[in-house]
C-alpha cells in the first residue's frame, strides 16, 4: 500500500466536545448534519460503514468534529453487510451510511440480507434537499419506497429538528422484538439546517405495548406437561437463541430433561456442537441422524425459530408424529407454516425461564432409548464420511474445514458465503460459542462473506476472524479487499475454489442431468489479486499443505489469503431436495473402499 | 372466505402505502379499505375487508401489527359487530321515470341528494347486500345506471369494546373526551333500528 489512512476520525474540534450523551439535558445548536453523528455517539456508535457523495456531503463534512471511526466502503453493498457482520459478532447495532440514489439503492441487498436474517442494523441515506423532492433531481431516488418491504421501518427525515429523535427512534426499532434493519432518509438541507439539539429530549416515546406477545400461564403449563411426557423430544435451536442470549436457559432445559438439541443453520453455536446432547444442523443439508430423529420425535420444542423451508423440506411429511411447541418473538410465525400445538410468544429467554421451573430433572440414571437410538444411527453415518479417505492426492473442502476448525481450537469466527463451502463449514467446523458462526442465511446473498467479516473484526478486534468464500462468491465482493487492506485488518480469507458456481453445479449434476450450464468459472490468481492489495497469500492444493497454511495465516498480522484448490465436483450430502421429505435424503454413495484404513487426522 | 379487521394506525404519510404493501407481499387481494379519522387527534382508522384463506386471520393481523405505524389491529370478522357501506349511485332519469326512481329509494330507505333534469343521485347506507340490493333492483327496473361510488366496509364493534394498546398508549396530560365525561352523542337511535332492520 503506497498511502494508508487509518479512516479513524479522532475528536479534534470543539463541537465533539459538546454532544456526548452525559450532556444530555442541555441543547446545543447544531447543524442537521452534526447531530446525525452527536446522536450516533450518544448511541454508543463507534464506527460506521459507509460511502460518501453529494447529498450526504454535509455530514462527511461534519465527521470529523465526533470521535466516530468512518471505513470508506469500495461498494455501498460492503457497508451494509459490515454493518451486518458488526451487528452479528458484537450483538450491537451495526450502522452503514450511504449517499442518495445509487448509493443507497446499492445497499439493498445488505438490506435484504439483514431483514431475512433478522439483523439490526441503522442504515442512513442522504437525500435530494426537500425542496426538490419527488422532480427526479439529481441522484434522487425513493429509497423509503424500494426498501420499504425489506426495511423493519424506514423514515424520510426533511427538517434538521428530526433528525435526533428519530435516528433515536430507529435505534429502538431496531433493537426491539424480533430485530430488523431500520433506513433513515435525510435530506441534504435537513442536513444544512440548524436546530436544538439535546440528546435525552430526542430520546423515543416507550414502544407501543404489543397485544399478541403472550406467554400466558396455562400454555406455560401445557408446554411443561407435553415436555414431561415426551418420549422422543428434539429441541430445534435457531437464531433466535443467539438474538435472546437464550444459551444458558436452552442448555438447561436440554441437560434437565436429557433433549437432544438440533440447529438451524443460524442457530449453530446457539448450544456447543461438542456437548453430548447437540446433533448438528437440522435440515437440506443436515446430517442423516439429524433429519431422522426429527422425523421420528414426538415431540418437537422449536426455541427462536421459524421453520424455514430449507429446514422443514415438504411440509405435509414434516415430523408427522410430533406435537410441537413453538417458542418465538414473532407472532406473525406462528402457525405460518407448521402448525403448532402450543405458542408461547414472546422474548426466548423470558420464555424459557417461565418454563423451567415447572420442569423436574430427570431422575433416570442411565440415558434415554432415544439419545441411544440417535447415537447409534451416527455411528451408521460415519462410513460414508468423507473425512474417512485418506490422503489420496484429492483435496476435499471437507477437509480445509476439519483442518480449519482443528488449527483455531474451533474459537474463531467464522463468516461464510453462499454455497457448497457454507454447508461444509456448517457440517465441519464445529461451532462451541454463539456468535462465531456468521452467515447468510434467509436470503442466501452471495458476496457476503468478506463485507460482513470486515465488519466481525472490527466489532471484535481480539477475535480471530476467517472468512470462509467460495471463488464465485467471493468475486462478487472481492473488491472489499481494499478496504481490508487500507484498514490494515488482521483478517484471514480462505477460498474454497472448485472452478465451479459449486451449488449450482451440484443442482444441474442431481437435478439437470449434468448440463453444467453457465457454472464452469474463470476465476483470476486470487494469490495475485491479494499480492495487488498489499496482502499475503498463498495457494493450497494439498491435504498436508492445509494446517500449514493455516497457522501461517494466524502468525500472520494483517489480511492473509488462502486459495484452496479443491476437488471440482464434490457435492454437499446428505442433501434433501427440495420439496421433499426430511427422510429423502440423497446420500453420499456408501461404498468407500477406503474406510477400512479410514483414521481422522 | 372475506376477512375484516379494524387497524389504528398513525397519521402519517406513507402508512397507507405501507399497509396496502403489506397485503401486496403476502398476495392477498384487498376487497375494500377505508380510512377516516378516529376519535383520537393524530390516529387514523382503516377498515381493511380481503379476500384469503379461513386460517390467515390470525397472521394477517400479526404481520399488520409489525408495522411500525400501527398502533392496534382488530379482527372483527367473528365477532359482534356493526358494519356499514355508503354508496352514491346516480341514474338517468327523466321527469316521466323519476317517480319508480322515487318508490325504490323510498322502499330501500335512500335519499335523492341531487336531481338533475336527466339524472338522479342517490344516496344510501346500509350492509353491502342492502346496496347490491338496490343497484339489482335499478338494474332490473331498466333504469340506466350512470355512476355508482362505494365507501367500502367501515364496522365497529358492539358494546363496550374499546381499543386495549390506545388505552395503554394514552399521554399522561392528554385529556381525551372520555377524560371529561362527556356523552359521546351519536345519531338517534330510532335512526340506528331503522338501518339495523332495513333491507
Amino acid at each position: 500500500m503506497a498511502s494508508k489512512s487509518k479512516g479513524t476520525n479522532q475528536s479534534t474540534n470543539h463541537a465533539g466536545n459538546t454532544t456526548a450523551s452525559g450532556r444530555a439535558g442541555n441543547a446545543t445548536r447544531l447543524t442537521g448534519a452534526e447531530i446525525i453523528w452527536a446522536t450516533l455517539e450518544g448511541e454508543g456508535v463507534d464506527v460506521v460503514f459507509g460511502y460518501p457523495g453529494g447529498a450526504i456531503l454535509p455530514a462527511y463534512d461534519a465527521l470529523r468534529k465526533f470521535p466516530i471511526r468512518h471505513v470508506l466502503v469500495r461498494h455501498e453493498q460492503g457497508a451494509s453487510h459490515m454493518a451486518d457482520g458488526y451487528a452479528r459478532a458484537s450483538g450491537r447495532v451495526g450502522v452503514c451510511v450511504a449517499t442518495s440514489g445509487p448509493g443507497a439503492t446499492n445497499l439493498v441487498t445488505g438490506i435484504a440480507t439483514a431483514m431475512l436474517d433478522s439483523v439490526p442494523i441503522v442504515c442512513i441515506t442522504g437525500q435530494v434537499s426537500s425542496k426538490v423532492l419527488g422532480t427526479d433531481a439529481f441522484q434522487e431516488v425513493d429509497i423509503t419506497g424500494i426498501t420499504l418491504p425489506v426495511t423493519k421501518h424506514n423514515y424520510v427525515v426533511t427538517r434538521a429538528e428530526d433528525v435526533a429523535p428519530t435516528i433515536r427512534e430507529a435505534f429502538l426499532v431496531a433493537k426491539s422484538g424480533r430485530p430488523g434493519p431500520v433506513l433513515v432518509d435525510i435530506t441534504k438541507d435537513a442536513q444544512q439546517a440548524l436546530a436544538e439539539f439535546d440528546f435525552a429530549a430526542a430520546a423515543p416515546k416507550p414502544h407501543r405495548p404489543h397485544p399478541m406477545l403472550k406467554t400466558e400461564s396455562a400454555s406455560i403449563l401445557q408446554a411443561a406437561e407435553l415436555i414431561r411426557n415426551a418420549k422422543k423430544p428434539v429441541i430445534l435451536a435457531g437464531h433466535g437463541v443467539l438474538q435472546s442470549g437464550a444459551y444458558a436457559q436452552v442448555r438447561i432445559l436440554a441437560e434437565r430433561m436429557r433433549i437432544p438439541v438440533a440447529s438451524t443453520l443460524l442457530g449453530l453455536g446457539g448450544f456447543p456442537a461438542s456437548h453430548p446432547l447437540s446433533l448438528g444442523m437440522m435440515g437440506m443439508h443436515g446430517e442423516a441422524w439429524v433429519n431422522e430423529a426429527i422425523q421420528k420425535a414426538d415431540l418437537l420444542i422449536a426455541c427462536g425459530m421459524r421453520f424455514d423451508d430449507r429446514v422443514t423440506g415438504t411440509l405435509a411429511t414434516y415430523a408427522p408424529t410430533a406435537k410441537k411447541i413453538h417458542i418465538e418473538v414473532d407472532p406473525a410465525e406462528i402457525n405460518k407454516n407448521v402448525k403448532v400445538d402450543v405458542a408461547l410468544i414472546g422474548d426466548l429467554k423470558e420464555a424459557l425461564e417461565a418454563l423451567l421451573p415447572h420442569l423436574a430433572p430427570r431422575n433416570e440414571k442411565t440415558e434415554s432409548a432415544w439419545v441411544k437410538q440417535i447415537e447409534a444411527s451416527k455411528g451408521e453415518c460415519a462410513v460414508r464420511d468423507i473425512r474417512n479417505l485418506p490422503d489420496s492426492g484429492h483435496l476435499y473442502a471437507a477437509h480445509v474445514m476439519h483442518d480449519l476448525w482443528k488449527a483455531t481450537e474451533g474459537k474463531a469466527i467464522v463468516v461464510t458465503d453462499v454455497g457448497q463451502h457454507q454447508m461444509w463449514e456448517a457440517q465441519y467446523y464445529k461451532h462451541d460459542e454463539p456468535r462465531t458462526l456468521i452467515t447468510s442465511g434467509g436470503l442466501g446473498t452471495m458476496g457476503f462473506a468478506l463485507p460482513a467479516a470486515i465488519g466481525a473484526k472490527i466489532a471484535c478486534p481480539d477475535k480471530e476472524v476467517w472468512v470462509v468464500a467460495g471463488d464465485g462468491g467471493f468475486q462478487m465482493t472481492a473488491s472489499e479487499l481494499a478496504t481490508a487492506a487500507q484498514e490494515e485488518l488482521d483478517l484471514n480469507i480462505a477460498i474454497v475454489n472448485n472452478g465451479y458456481l459449486g451449488m449450482v453445479r451440484q443442482w444441474q449434476e442431481f437435478f439437470y442431468e449434468k448440463n453444467y450450464q453457465s457454472t464452469p468459472l474463470l476465476s483470476p490468481d486470487f494469490v495475485k489479486l491479494a499480492d495487488a492489495h498489499g496482502i499475503r497469500g498463498l495457494a493450497v492444493g494439498k491435504r498436508s499443505e492445509v494446517l500449514p497454511a493455516v497457522q501461517e495465516a494466524q502468525k500472520h498480522k494483517g489480511p492473509f489469503l488462502i486459495n484452496f484448490l479443491v476437488e471440482k465436483e464434490d457435492s454437499v450430502y446428505p442433501m434433501i431436495p427440495a420439496g421433499s421429505a426430511l427422510h429423502e435424503m440423497i446420500r453420499r454413495p456408501e461404498k468407500n473402499p477406503f474406510v477400512e484404513t479410514a483414521q481422522d487426522h | 372466505m372475506l376477512h375484516t379487521f379494524v387497524a389504528l394506525v398513525e397519521d402519517k404519510p406513507g402508512v397507507l402505502t405501507r399497509v396496502a404493501s403489506l397485503f401486496r407481499r403476502l398476495n392477498i387481494n384487498i376487497v375494500s379499505l377505508t380510512v377516516g379519522h378516529s376519535e383520537r387527534v393524530g390516529v387514523s382508522r382503516m377498515t381493511i375487508v380481503c379476500d384469503a384463506s379461513p386460517t390467515a386471520g390470525h397472521r394477517i393481523a400479526a404481520s399488520l401489527y409489525k408495522l411500525e405505524n400501527v398502533l392496534d389491529v382488530d379482527d372483527v370478522g367473528q365477532l359482534s359487530h356493526v358494519a356499514r357501506e355508503l354508496a352514491l349511485i346516480k341514474v338517468a332519469a327523466t321527469p316521466k321515470t323519476r317517480s319508480m326512481v322515487f318508490e325504490l329509494v323510498e322502499v330501500f330507505r335512500a335519499r335523492i341528494v341531487d336531481l338533475a333534469p336527466e339524472s338522479m343521485m342517490i344516496e344510501i347506507t346500509g350492509v353491502e347486500s342492502k346496496i347490491e340490493g338496490l343497484i339489482q333492483v335499478l338494474n332490473e327496473n331498466g333504469d340506466r345506471i350512470l355512476e355508482i361510488s362505494r365507501t367500502g366496509r367501515m364496522v365497529m364493534r358492539r358494546g363496550q369494546h374499546t381499543s386495549r394498546v390506545l388505552e395503554a398508549m394514552r399521554v399522561p396530560g392528554v385529556e381525551t373526551p372520555e377524560d371529561k365525561g362527556e356523552e359521546i352523542t351519536g345519531a338517534p337511535s330510532d335512526v340506528l333500528m331503522a338501518e339495523e332492520t332495513g333491507l
